[in-house]
């Protein structure tokens, strides 16, 4: 059966969603003081460490557990795997909402966001003045382009709501009713936008620290950096989508699609073995094999993001676990941390500025992270709520 | 999607067939020179006697604030590294029953790091090849000091407007004193002189091939890193002095080799797009001719 997608209804202001939004309005005014003290009394980061939480999580994390929308649109579109549809509103919400907060965190984190919109406007008044060797023009650029895409992908929930609405919001209905055939008229060349732009800015994340060069630990100093960060994304956003289905089972009560979440893990679990073949023979192939047991902490990193991401591959080879949603949640979580802390490790604990300076960050370093995931969870809610994204069985009166 | 074990091995074995075969493409970018006019610096740590003259020249040429941030220091303008307000530091090293002294500022690499990553153009070469910062077009992020290989660019960490503090080879020094570094200008010993890159290069060689007993016989930053601008003669070794690095390819090679390998042209992106596209219509057909065949079923 495949119901359309409806908004889940229900009370908004639960205690959950106090809860959200009192850490999201501390980090808020955490923020604004950020802006008026500078980046040095708000923060932990130094000229040893110029990049910490905000971009090794915020940005650089928060951007691949948003590859939820990207991993359903290559299945459903690409592949052509029609019974996942139930999955894409959902997938690119979440992306849309983690890449919209991910480009809110840059704009925190940089020092003099009032020249961030040269970005866009090809460095008016200097036209021209891009340098496009930079890796990171490439993620600029290229990330500004894919949250546009990602809230044009998921207009339609908003011009059908507002269309149902009619007489209560004429102007909005009116709107909707010309957007909507537009946009879907347009939504094949959107969504392959869609697929293009995360391939290339998830492989230039990856380029980016290669510029780093000696800094960079030799077990993440790789030429194939690119291909892992793309292959990792992979992984996570197929990650987020199990977790994501999951969850939403459970808090609105419908059944969980155990069949479908299984066949979706078996590609993460695909891209696992690629990703751990790519960078274990790259190491043995560059004679670094020896660092492999090095007695340092990044070691421990190391094997850390491989046992993470190896022990769900192996559980999925056992039928009976892809059938046990206990089994695909855990096994999710467990691939989503993995690739969580590649990327934190890339950019944060495998760099080594070659100074005795050390990096750990400050209180409000870490509640204006906390505030900008409650805001994602609280938009996360009140979006799925009030406008038809969810779909599968219907709900009985949902709290959550 | 059906998949299986067997499916999962292969996978694995094609990726690791991949990257053993695979290597950076043979293509890779051509090594850059210094160019014409290149000016530099050349610095004697023999000649050095730590009187940190340049340092004083320095902050009042470049109307830097004093730093009497350092511990038990607080009525003196003593920084003991390159910071916010130090553009030029002279450090000393003391060990094995050796010492020396050590200028540290931009070495104005000949292929920098720090313009490779500024992706809006705010670090660039300019005249003389000295590496420029520009206020009117930095955002801030900082990209430049994760990359330089010499921890140069510093960070106003506690202004609301922050700039990047670095060596600019005295660029905005007013008249005829531009480009004319106020550090080598006051130097008592000439411990460090400025001049054209080339000539300085020739003479650092000069002094090697008369002295060899007085230095390591090496100039560190004729080949290190590509080549910088501002080059060392030391008699202690270099790694002593803090240059840790002793290789010689530039650091945005790599990772240019890599990424224009991948999007020269534009090629590559806009041929995915193409085939995305594609796909996608084909499976439009496709759908659409299943769902007129199970209607007429």
């Amino acid at each position: 059966m495949s119901a359309r997608a409806e908004p889940v209804g229900g009370r908004l202001m639960t205690l959950p969603f106090r809860i959200l939004s009192m850490f999201a309005i501390l980090g808020a005014v955490l923020i604004a003081w950020r802006m008026v003290v500078g980046l040095g009394p708000a923060t932990g980061l130094s000229d040893s460490y110029p990049w910490g939480l905000w971009i090794s999580f915020d940005v650089v994390t928060g951007t691949a557990l948003g590859c939820g929308g990207y991993a359903v649109a290559i299945l459903l579109y690409i592949l052509n795997r029609g019974r996942y549809h139930a999955l894409i509103r959902p997938a690119i919400l979440t992306s849309a909402l983690g890449y919209s907060l991910a480009a809110v965190a840059i704009l925190i984190d940089v020092g003099r966001p009032w020249f961030i919109w040269r970005i866009p406007l090809g460095g008016f008044p200097d036209m021209g003045s891009y340098n496009w060797n930079s890796a990171l023009l490439e993620v600029a650029l290229c990330v500004m382009a894919y949250v546009a895409v990602l809230w044009i992908e998921l207009s339609p929930a908003f011009f059908e709501k507002w269309q149902a609405e009619g007489r209560r919001k004429p102007r909005l209905a009116a709107l909707s009713r010309r957007a909507l055939p537009i946009v879907k008229k347009a939504m094949l060349w959107i969504v392959a936008l869609g697929v293009l732009l995360p391939t290339m800015h998830q492989s230039s994340l990856g380029a980016l620290m290669l510029l780093t060069g000696p800094k960079l630990h030799p077990l993440w100093n790789t030429p194939w950096l690119p291909l892992l960060f793309l292959i990792s994304c992979v992984t996570m956003g197929y990650g987020v989508v199990v977790i994501e289905s999951a969850l939403s089972s459970r808090f609105f009560r419908r059944r969980a699609e155990t069949s479908m979440l299984g066949s979706l893990y078996g590609a993460a679990a695909l891209a696992i073995a690629l990703l751990l073949a790519l960078r274990f023979v790259d190491i043995a192939v560059s004679g670094k094999l020896g660092l492999l047991f090095a007695p340092r902490w990044v070691t421990l990193a190391f094997w850390a993001e491989v046992l993470l991401v190896a022990v769900p591959a192996l559980l999925w080879l056992k039928p009976a676990n892809r059938s046990d949603i206990t089994v695909l949640f855990r096994g999710a979580m467990m691939i989503l941390l993995a690739g969580a802390l590649y990327r934190f490790d890339t950019y944060l604990v495998a760099f080594d500025p070659g100074v005795h300076a050390s990096y750990f960050p400050t209180v409000p370093e870490i509640l204006v992270t906390v505030g900008i995931i409650a805001f994602e969870l609280l938009a996360y809610l009140w979006l799925v709520k009030r406008f038809p994204i969810l779909s599968g069985a219907p709900a009985r009166t949902a709290e959550a | 999607m059906a998949l299986d074990r067997r499916t999962f091995f292969r996978g694995a074995a094609a990726a690791g067939a991949a990257a053993a075969v695979g290597t950076v493409p043979a293509d890779a970018r051509e090594r850059r020179e210094a160019p014409a006019d290149a000016r530099g610096m050349l610095y004697d740590t023999t000649r050095c006697i730590g009187c940190k003259a340049c340092v004083v020249a320095c902050k009042q040429a470049n109307s830097l604030p004093a730093d009497t941030r350092t511990e038990g220091m607080a009525t003196w303008d003593a920084p003991t590294a390159l910071n916010d307000r130090t553009k030029n530091i002279i450090q000393l090293y003391k060990g094995e029953g050796r010492r020396s002294y050590v200028k540290r500022q931009c070495m104005h690499c000949i292929d920098p790091a720090c313009v490779g990553a500024c992706m809006i153009g705010a670090l660039r070469k300019r005249e003389y090849g000295v590496v420029t910062w520009d206020k009117s077009r930095c955002i801030g992020c900082r990209y430049c000091q994760m990359v330089c290989p010499f921890n140069v660019p510093k960070f106003e960490w506690n202004d609301a407007n922050p700039y990047i503090i670095k060596c600019e080879f005295c660029k905005d020094r007013p008249g005829d004193k531009k480009f004319v570094p106020a550090c080598c200008e006051v130097c008592p010993r000439q411990a460090v002189i400025e001049g054209p890159y080339r000539e300085l290069l020739a003479e650092a060689k000069r002094r090697l091939a008369e002295h060899p007993d007085r230095y390591v016989p090496h100039v560190y930053g004729e080949k290190e890193l590509g080549g910088t601008q501002v080059l060392y003669l030391s008699h202690v070794p270099f790694e002593k002095l803090g240059f840790e690095y002793s290789h010689e390819e530039p650091v945005p090679e790599l990772q240019q080799t890599v990424q224009h390998g991948i999007y020269r042209g534009f090629v590559a992106p806009a041929a995915l797009y193409a085939l995305l596209g594609a796909v996608m219509i084909r499976n439009r057909r496709r759908n659409a001719a299943a769902g007129a065949e199970e209607e007429e079923s």
